[in-house]
């Protein structure tokens, strides 16, 4: 089956990532502002990583065997703080002073400041570069930690990005997964439009890495994928993950004009909450 | 003093687990002595500071004390960013060094001259900013370099400087040197860092030769800078002056007038600022050449300090 057919047939959103999306929404009310479209594509790959795959412990998230993942779409922050929060590494109710003064959760994660975030991020096309160096610190400590990268497709237009990619290739990193957050749309528009990518999938072949495609927001496909990680043991792995912007906000989906939003009217709040089933 | 300073690389890493080296597109056979024997410790990963700072940033968020080498305008402005971010926002103990500081490339051309390196590291929180005078000087910063916990730049000098430093002064990040002590309060206070230590000695002597009495004071560290000290000479200086390999704008010179406006304000010397014009490098040549179009050797400062201090004493 094609990728794109299998993105046009995900299964329905069950519970949990209804649950993790209320939590999503609560941080959008609690700032009023965030990137909606932007913390929406990329919760499913969020999900499955926390849920299955990665090695943590959120009472010690400095635990030096640890898995590291990097969410270096840093403004897709809110996904990744869902995950945090549901895993306990801090309280729920941060996420009710999102961008606020007296609060941890800031628009971009911050290392240091939110247990559980490896590395700040935010300006794009930083994350991948300290994977690798992370990727490498693990091989040179003899650990079997595993480093995940998860970038966005607007992000990749960075040239640093391809300088990492080269990097992770000529050190057959396969203790490195980057993971591109594929959802078509960046800031100002379509990908395809703004600066196309691909053929992306021969683009990170041709880095060296042992690359694949999954429909990001098919729970069952991604644990089967991401538990297999690395595909092959001395090649970094790049995972294309196709995912809907907005997804699971009807009225955002596939919009450019929900990559951000301010200033939520006390309708738009409630339409928001609907969709994902109710306040959290 | 670039030979040393890589070589001390090696030295420390053999003593220190934590040190590892990462070139970017080097002299072929750099380091290879450290290669040999700790491969794993050894990285040269092409022409991509972007991707090199972060990789350092990384490796030191797992444990390690990374020691990043390149030519000084590619360390500093190609990957601001990354040493804004990557380094300084996460405070990392990474330490850059920056071959060629100031106008040591001189015959390569504005593209190759770090002369705003020390003003725009300077403006980054968490970073320190070193220039020593010499190559034995360089081995006390690099011994130095393993207990700091924050990110550092090095700037290096051409090589072959001569040795004006001495060990007996000791080295401390962040401490201030007395080369050249005052004779007697109203002195003239001559402030420089880097290579320009050794020219400044040598105005100094002139002006004495003269009968102008300088203290000399060498700061291998503007960033934290040694306000203590500058204050305490300067509240007892004429005048004072800086001299640096170095834009005017935002480097030493501006340091040491911000202290001074700050804390002295009416009581505030004649102060100088004397370093590289405004303007990108006209010419080629040598970096001698260049330090003496923008007035900067010996006997031009030593000129130019007389010049002022009569016109100060006179009015």
């Amino acid at each position: 089956m094609a990728i794109s057919e299998a993105v046009t047939v995900s299964p329905p959103l069950d519970d949990r990532s209804l649950y993790l999306r209320r939590l999503i929404v609560r941080g959008l009310e609690g700032g009023n502002r965030g990137h909606v479209g932007s913390s929406m594509s990329p919760l499913e790959i969020l999900r499955v990583l926390y849920d299955d795959v990665l090695r943590y412990d959120p009472k010690a998230p400095d635990w030096h065997e640890r898995d590291r993942c990097i969410l270096s779409k840093g403004h897709g922050c809110l996904a990744l703080y869902a995950l945090l929060a549901d895993k306990g590494f801090f309280p729920l109710d941060e996420f009710d002073r999102f961008c606020c003064v007296d609060g941890i959760l800031g628009g971009h994660p911050e290392r240091g400041k939110v247990p559980g975030v490896e590395a700040s991020t935010g300006a794009l096309g930083h994350g991948l570069s300290i994977g690798v160096g992370m990727a490498l610190a693990a091989r040179m400590q003899e650990r079997s930690s595993r480093v995940f990268v998860i970038m966005g497709d607007g992000e990749i237009n960075e040239g640093s990005v391809w300088e990492a990619a080269l990097c992770a290739g000529k050190h057959r990193l396969g203790n490195l997964c980057a993971i591109i957050d594929y959802n078509k749309i960046q800031s100002a528009g379509f990908t395809a439009d703004i600066q196309d990518l691909e053929p992306l999938v021969d683009k990170w072949r041709s880095f060296g890495f042992a690359t694949t495609e999954v429909d990001g927001h098919d729970v069952d496909a991604l644990k089967n994928l991401l538990l297999r990680i690395p595909l092959e043991e001395d090649r970094p792995t790049a995972i294309i993950s196709h995912t809907v912007k907005g997804k699971g906000i009807p009225f955002a989906e596939n919009d450019p004009k929900w990559h951000h939003h301010s200033n939520f009217k006390p309708e738009v709040l409630d339409e928001l909450y609907r969709a994902v089933g109710g306040r959290a | 003093m670039r030979q040393t300073c890589v070589k001390m690389v090696h030295e420390l890493a053999k003593k220190d687990p934590r040190v590892v080296f990462i070139g970017s597109d080097l002299s072929p056979g750099l380091l290879s002595a450290m290669k040999d024997e700790m491969p794993h410790r050894h990285y040269m990963e092409g022409v991509g500071e972007a991707n090199v700072i972060g990789m350092a940033a990384g490796m030191a968020m797992d444990g390690y004390l990374s020691y990043v080498n390149t030519i000084a305008t590619f360390i500093t402005r190609r990957c601001y960013e990354q040493v804004a971010l990557d380094l300084c926002l996460h405070d990392l103990p990474v330490r850059l060094i920056g071959n060629g500081g100031g106008v040591v490339y001189a015959p390569l051309g504005p593209t190759h001259l770090a002369v705003e390196d020390i003003a725009i590291l300077r403006a980054l929180s968490n970073m320190a900013v070193t220039a020593v005078a010499d190559a034995e000087e360089m081995v006390r910063l690099m011994e130095a370099t393993l207990d700091w916990p924050h990110p550092i730049y090095i700037r290096l000098g051409k090589g072959g400087d001569p040795v004006v430093s001495r060990a007996e002064n000791g080295f401390t990040i962040g401490k201030g040197i007395i080369m050249r002590p005052a004779r007697s309060r109203g002195q003239v206070l001559l402030i420089s860092c880097g290579v320009m230590t050794g020219r400044a000695l040598e105005a100094a002597q002139i002006l004495g030769q003269n009968g102008i009495d300088c203290e000399v004071i060498h700061l291998h560290t503007i960033k934290p800078l040694d306000e203590d000290l500058i204050l305490e000479r300067a509240r007892e200086a004429h005048s004072v002056f800086t001299l640096e390999e170095h834009t005017l704008i935002g480097g030493l010179g501006s340091a040491v007038a911000d202290l001074l406006a700050e804390e002295l304000g009416p009581d505030m010397p004649t102060f100088k600022k004397l370093g590289l014009a405004d303007h990108f490098a006209k010419q080629y040549g040598g970096q001698d050449d260049l330090l003496e179009i923008n007035g900067l050797q010996p006997h031009q400062v030593a000129a130019t300090v007389e010049r002022m201090t009569l016109q100060v004493r006179v009015a």
